[in-house]
C-alpha cells in the first residue's frame, strides 16, 4: 500500500478541510475528510440574550452571510411561538434567495471553475473563434470578439508579468484539463465579469439588510427595517425598484452565463457523470413557502421541497422527522458523558472538545481514531447527503412541477439518464439548475411583497413578544432553513430568558461527516471513493468531487452545547 | 511611535511620486484594459477615503500606477472568511481587479488556484523573498494548537514563519485586530489577536465585522503612496478611517438632538428615520467611518437601513456591546427617567467638543500627508476621553484601554 496522499490545505471552499486518500492502481480506495479548526461558538453563546443569538450564530459564517442568521431566528420565534408579519417573511425570503444566486455562482465561477478550466490554456485561443463558440451558447451581451481578445491580451500581460499570483502553481497542463483552449478563454473571461457581477448583485442585500457580508436587520420577530412608500428612511417605492433591476440582472447572468457554460462543461466531462456519486441517500428541509411552517415542522410547501430520498431510490420520497436527527462523535474530537459512539439528538447534544489528534507540525492524522473537529450528523441511523443534488433528486422524485421539467431538460441536453446525476457533474449541474429555478421565483417574490405593500401593509414586526418578561420561564424551538450548501437546523434552549442551550447542525456537517460508531462514511468520503487519480503528486480529481459540494467548514464546526455545561478539555499525544 | 516599513525596490514611483502622473506609468494599466479616466476616478475616490486634500489624487495615482507589485500573503485561522467575501466586494469593477493585479496576491485560500502541497510551497516562497504584507483574517488560538491547523502546522507556528521579513500585517476584521467573537466570553480556544503573537512587525488593524474593503484598498494605496503605512490610533485603527465616532457623523444625529426616538420596530418614528439609541444603536460609543463610506458601493449601511449599530469596529465588543438591544449603560447623568429632551442637550455640548477634536485630526492627517513620510502615531487618547466626560463613556474596552483586545473574560 503507498502512503496516504494529503490535500491539506483545500483550497477555494470556506475555512479549513483536509483530505487524506489511499490511492492505490490510480484510483482513490479510501479516504477521510477532516476539519481542522475549531472556535467554540457553542459555549459563547450560554447565557447571552437569546435576541442577540442570530448575531453571533451569523458568524458561523460570513460566506453563507445569511443563513445562520436565519436559522438562529427562526428557532428563538419556534420557541416563543412568534409568527413574523408577511412583509418580514418575503424579505427573509428575498434575500435567502439572492443568497442562493449570488453564493452559486461565485461558487461556479471562483471556486469551482478552476478545476474545469485550464487558465494557461486561455493563451492559445484564437479570440475570433472564441466568440463563434460563446455565440453560438448563448446570446450573453459580453461574447464579443472584442470581450475575448481584451481579455486574452489582459491575461497574456498578467503572465509576461511574472507574477501568477492566485493563479500560481496551479495544476495547469493536467491531462484531466479537456476543454479547448476558446471555451477555456471564454470561461475565463466570464470569470472575470462574475467578480463584477456577484458585486453589484449582492447591493440587494445591502438595500435590504444594511450590509453584506452579514446583512444586519434581522430581528426575533419580523425585521427591523421599515417599510413606507412616504419616507425616504424606509423600503419605498425607490428600493423595491433597484431591487427588482438587480434580481433582474442576476436571471439574465444564470441565463445568459452559468447556464450555458454549465452546459459546455457538463458536454465536455461525460465521464463525470459515472464519478463522485456516493451515499446516494438525500435529504432536504425544503424553505421559501411563504406560510409560516407549523412549529418544529420543515417548510412541506416551499419553492424547495422538503423529504428523504433513501438509496437512489426515485419512486418514493419520505417526509422528514425532526427527531431521527442524531450525532455521535465516535471519530471526532469531542466526548460525551454516556459514550462517544451513542447518537443523541440536538436538543440532547453535548458538547465537550477534546482534541486527541496528533501535536502539530505532522504529516498524518491517525485515521483510525478520531481525526475531525466534527461530529457525525446521521438521519434515522444512516448517513445522509444534502444539498442541491438532494434538493433536486428529492424534487424530481416528487414530480415537483417545477424542479421535474427542469431537471428534464438538462438530462436530455447531456443525453443522459436520472442516474448520472449521482455524480460529481450532477451535483455541480444540480447547484446551477436549482439557481435559475430560484433567480425566476426571485421575480416572483417580489411582486407578492410589493402587492402586500400596495394592500397597506406596513407591518415587519410582531413586537407582542419582543420583551424577556413575556416569555415563558422555559421554553425550546427549532429553526430549520434549506441554505444554499444544504439543510440546516438551528437548535434552542431557552432558560429564565436566557439561552441554556444552543445547537446547529450544518449541511457541511451532514456533507463532511467523518465515520460514525458503525464505521458508516460520510458524503465526501463516500464520494471518493473509485476517483481516478492520474498523478498523486497533482490530484486534480479530489478537488473536482470535493469542491462539488462546496464545503463550507465554519459552518461544519460547530456543534453547540445544549446543557450548559461547558467544558473544554485539549489532550495532546 | 514611529513605524517604517522597509521601502520597496526602487522604482519609477521614487521620482515622479510627487510630480503629475507620468503617461507612460499608465501603459501597464492599459494594457490590463482600463481607461485613464476612471482610473483617475478611482484615485479620486481612494483620496477622498483616505481624508487627503484633493490635490493629492495625482500622486496616489502615480504610486498606485507604478507599484512594483508588492506580496500580499493572506492568512485564515480562526475566522468565517467573512473579510475574504467583503474584499471580492471591493468597488468600481475595473480598477479594483486592477488594484488584485497590481498587488501579487501569491496565497488566499479562498481565491487561489493551487492547493495542498502546491498552495503551501507558493506562501513559503512568498514569504521567503520577504517585504510582503501580510493579511490575517481570523484569531489564533492559544489554548491548544489542535484548534487550528492548516497543512498540519498550527495557527501559531504558521503566523510566526510567514511574519518574519513582513512589511506590514494588516489585520482585516475584529477576530485577527482584537480575538473577536472567539475571544467572546468564556473564550474557550484561549483565542488572541494577532498582535498578541507576533512582534517587530508594524501592524494596521482594520476591525469591523467583516471589514469594509474601502478601507483595506485606501491602506493598500496609502502604502504604496507614500511608503509607509496611516496615522493609526492606541489600537493601531487608522485615523482616516476610524478617526470619528459613528454618532457624530451619524444622519439620523439631527432626531437624537431633538430627543425624536424609534421606539419599535417598524413604529412611525422608525419609518421616519428616528435615532435608534432607545432600540440599542451603539453608535456613540463606535468608531468607524460606516456612516460615511456606507457598504457595497456606497448602497446602504446598518443604521441606514434600520437596525441599530452594534459596535463591530471596538475591542471585546462581543461582551461590552451586549445584549445588543439594551441601551448603551455607559451614558452618564441619564438614567432610565432621563427625559430624551435632556439627553439630547446634553449632547450637543458633546458635539461642540467632537467637533473641536476632529478638527486636530485632520490637521495632524494632513500634516502627514504634507510630509509625504511616516509621521508618529497620533494619539487621540486624551480627546476621547475629554469627549466622555462631556456625555458618552467610551466603549469599556475601547480607545481608553491601550491593550484591550480580548475583553473581559
Amino acid at each position: 500500500m503507498s502512503p496516504r496522499i494529503v490535500v491539506d490545505p483545500i483550497t477555494r471552499i470556506e475555512g479549513h478541510l483536509r483530505i487524506e486518500a489511499q490511492v492505490d492502481g490510480g484510483m482513490v480506495q479510501d479516504a477521510w475528510s477532516s476539519t481542522t479548526m475549531w472556535r467554540g461558538l457553542e459555549q459563547i453563546l450560554i447565557g447571552r440574550d437569546p435576541r442577540d443569538a442570530w448575531y453571533f450564530a451569523q458568524r458561523i459564517c460570513g460566506v453563507c452571510t445569511t443563513v445562520h442568521a436565519l436559522a438562529s431566528i427562526r428557532a428563538v420565534e419556534d420557541a416563543l411561538d412568534i409568527t413574523p408579519p408577511l412583509n418580514a417573511r418575503l424579505l427573509r425570503d428575498l434575500i435567502g434567495v439572492s443568497q442562493y444566486v449570488h453564493d452559486h455562482v461565485v461558487h461556479f465561477y471562483h471556486l469551482h471553475a478552476l478545476d474545469w478550466v485550464d487558465v494557461v490554456s486561455a493563451l492559445k485561443a484564437d479570440p475570433q473563434q472564441a466568440a463563434v463558440v460563446a455565440q453560438s451558447l448563448s446570446d450573453y451581451p459580453r461574447n464579443t470578439a472584442k470581450q475575448m481578445t481584451a481579455v486574452q491580451q489582459r491575461l497574456q500581460a498578467f503572465v509576461q508579468g511574472g507574477r501568477l499570483g492566485p493563479f500560481a502553481n496551479g495544476y495547469w497542463g493536467h491531462p484531466a484539463y479537456k476543454l479547448s483552449p476558446e471555451v477555456n478563454l471564454l470561461a475565463v473571461s466570464h470569470y472575470l465579469d462574475a467578480l463584477d457581477f456577484q458585486r453589484d448583485y449582492v447591493k440587494i442585500h445591502a438595500l435590504l439588510g444594511g450590509k453584506n457580508p452579514h446583512p444586519q436587520t434581522y430581528v426575533v420577530g419580523g425585521m427591523a427595517i421599515p417599510i413606507d412608500p412616504n419616507s425616504q428612511y424606509a423600503i419605498n417605492d425607490n428600493t423595491l425598484q433597484q431591487v427588482r433591476g438587480l434580481l433582474q440582472s442576476g436571471l439574465n447572468f444564470v441565463n445568459q452565463a452559468y447556464i450555458p457554460d454549465l452546459v459546455a462543461i457538463g458536454k465536455s466531462y461525460p465521464e463525470w457523470t459515472a464519478i463522485g456519486g456516493g451515499l446516494n441517500s438525500y435529504m432536504t428541509f425544503g424553505d421559501f413557502g411563504g406560510a409560516q411552517p407549523k412549529r418544529g415542522q420543515t417548510d412541506t410547501a416551499g419553492i424547495l421541497p422538503s423529504g428523504i430520498v433513501r438509496n437512489g431510490d426515485l419512486s418514493k420520497v419520505e417526509p422528514v422527522d425532526p427527531m431521527k436527527i442524531t450525532e455521535d462523535v465516535a471519530r471526532g474530537w469531542y466526548s460525551y458523558r454516556e459514550g462517544d459512539g451513542t447518537p443523541l439528538r440536538p436538543y440532547d447534544g453535548e458538547t465537550t472538545a477534546n482534541y486527541t489528534g496528533p501535536n502539530p507540525p505532522y504529516d498524518f492524522l491517525d485515521v483510525d481514531k478520531k481525526y475531525t473537529w466534527l461530529k457525525a450528523a446521521r438521519y434515522d441511523g444512516i448517513p445522509v447527503e444534502v444539498g442541491p443534488l438532494a434538493r433536486m433528486m428529492v424534487g424530481y422524485a416528487a414530480g415537483d412541477a417545477r424542479i421535474k421539467p427542469l431537471v428534464d431538460g438538462a438530462l436530455q441536453t447531456l443525453g443522459v439518464g436520472p442516474a448520472a446525476l449521482h455524480s460529481t457533474l450532477g451535483r455541480t449541474l444540480a447547484r446551477g439548475l436549482e439557481t435559475k429555478l430560484l433567480a425566476d421565483q426571485s421575480l416572483g417574490l417580489l411582486d407578492q411583497l410589493v402587492a402586500n405593500i400596495a394592500g397597506g401593509d406596513l407591518a415587519v414586526h410582531a413586537g407582542v413578544k419582543w420583551e424577556p418578561k413575556s416569555w415563558p420561564a422555559k421554553a425550546r424551538g427549532v429553526g430549520f432553513h434549506e441554505a444554499p450548501r444544504g439543510a440546516l437546523s438551528h437548535w434552542i434552549v431557552i432558560e429564565d430568558q436566557k439561552i441554556k442551550g444552543y445547537q446547529a447542525v450544518v449541511p457541511s456537517t451532514w456533507n463532511a461527516s467523518p465515520r460514525d460508531a458503525k464505521g458508516q462514511p460520510g458524503a465526501y468520503e463516500a464520494a471518493l471513493v473509485g476517483t481516478p487519480i492520474a498523478d498523486p503528486k497533482q490530484p486534480l480529481e479530489i478537488l473536482r468531487t470535493v469542491h462539488s459540494f462546496d464545503p463550507c467548514m465554519a459552518c461544519a464546526a460547530h456543534v453547540i452545547d445544549a446543557d450548559g455545561t461547558p467544558i473544554v478539555e485539549v489532550r495532546v499525544q | 511611535m514611529s513605524i517604517v516599513p522597509p521601502a520597496p525596490a526602487p522604482s519609477q514611483t521614487a521620482s515622479t511620486a510627487n510630480g503629475p502622473i507620468d503617461d507612460g506609468l499608465l501603459a501597464r494599466l492599459f494594457e490590463l484594459g482600463v481607461d485613464r479616466r476612471s482610473f483617475l476616478k478611482y484615485c479620486g475616490v481612494l483620496t477622498a477615503t483616505l481624508a487627503l486634500p484633493p490635490s493629492f489624487a495625482p500622486r496616489v495615482a502615480a504610486a498606485v500606477a507604478a507599484a512594483d507589485k508588492p506580496s500580499m500573503v493572506y492568512l485564515a485561522f480562526q475566522d468565517c472568511t467573512g473579510n475574504a467575501e467583503s474584499m471580492l466586494r471591493a468597488r468600481n469593477p475595473d480598477i479594483a481587479s486592477v488594484i488584485l493585479d497590481l498587488m501579487s496576491v501569491d496565497y488566499q485560500e479562498t481565491v487561489m488556484a493551487a492547493a495542498g502541497e502546491q498552495s503551501k510551497q507558493a506562501r513559503d516562497a512568498a514569504v521567503g523573498k520577504g517585504g510582503h504584507i501580510l493579511v490575517v483574517e481570523g484569531s489564533v488560538p492559544l489554548g491548544g494548537d489542535g484548534y487550528c491547523t492548516i497543512g498540519g502546522e498550527s495557527a501559531q507556528q504558521i503566523l510566526k514563519k510567514a511574519s518574519k521579513g513582513a512589511a506590514a500585517i494588516i489585520n482585516v476584521g475584529t477576530c485577527s485586530a482584537f480575538g473577536g467573537l472567539p475571544a467572546a466570553h468564556p473564550n474557550p480556544t484561549k483565542a488572541v489577536a494577532v498582535g498578541d503573537v507576533v512582534s517587530g512587525v508594524p501592524i494596521v488593524n482594520l476591525p469591523g465585522c467583516p471589514m469594509n474593503v474601502d478601507n483595506l484598498t485606501a491602506t493598500i494605496a496609502h502604502y504604496l503612496t507614500f511608503k509607509a503605512l496611516p496615522a493609526r490610533d492606541s489600537q493601531q485603527r487608522p485615523l482616516f478611517a476610524y478617526g470619528d465616532r459613528i454618532h457624530d457623523n451619524c444622519p439620523r444625529r439631527g432626531h437624537f438632538d431633538a430627543g425624536q426616538f424609534a421606539m419599535a420596530w417598524g413604529d412611525e418614528g422608525h419609518r421616519e428615520g428616528y435615532c435608534l439609541y432607545r432600540l440599542g444603536c451603539k453608535g456613540p460609543s463606535t468608531f468607524h467611518n460606516c456612516p460615511i463610506l456606507k457598504w457595497n458601493g456606497g448602497t446602504q449601511w446598518p443604521i441606514g437601513a434600520g437596525h441599530g449599530c452594534v459596535g463591530c469596529s471596538e475591542a471585546g465588543f462581543w461582551d461590552t456591546m451586549t445584549p445588543f438591544y439594551d441601551r448603551l449603560p455607559h451614558i452618564e447623568g441619564f438614567g432610565v427617567d432621563s427625559t430624551a429632551e435632556k439627553l439630547g442637550l446634553t449632547v450637543v455640548g458633546a458635539t461642540a467638543v467632537g467637533f473641536g477634536l476632529h478638527g486636530v485630526g485632520k490637521t495632524l492627517q494632513n500634516k502627514l500627508g504634507r510630509n509625504g513620510d511616516e509621521q508618529s502615531t497620533v494619539d487621540v487618547t486624551d480627546g476621547s476621553t475629554d469627549l466622555g466626560s462631556a456625555g458618552f463613556g467610551s466603549s469599556p474596552a475601547g480607545r481608553d484601554n491601550p491593550d484591550g483586545k480580548a475583553g473581559p473574560a
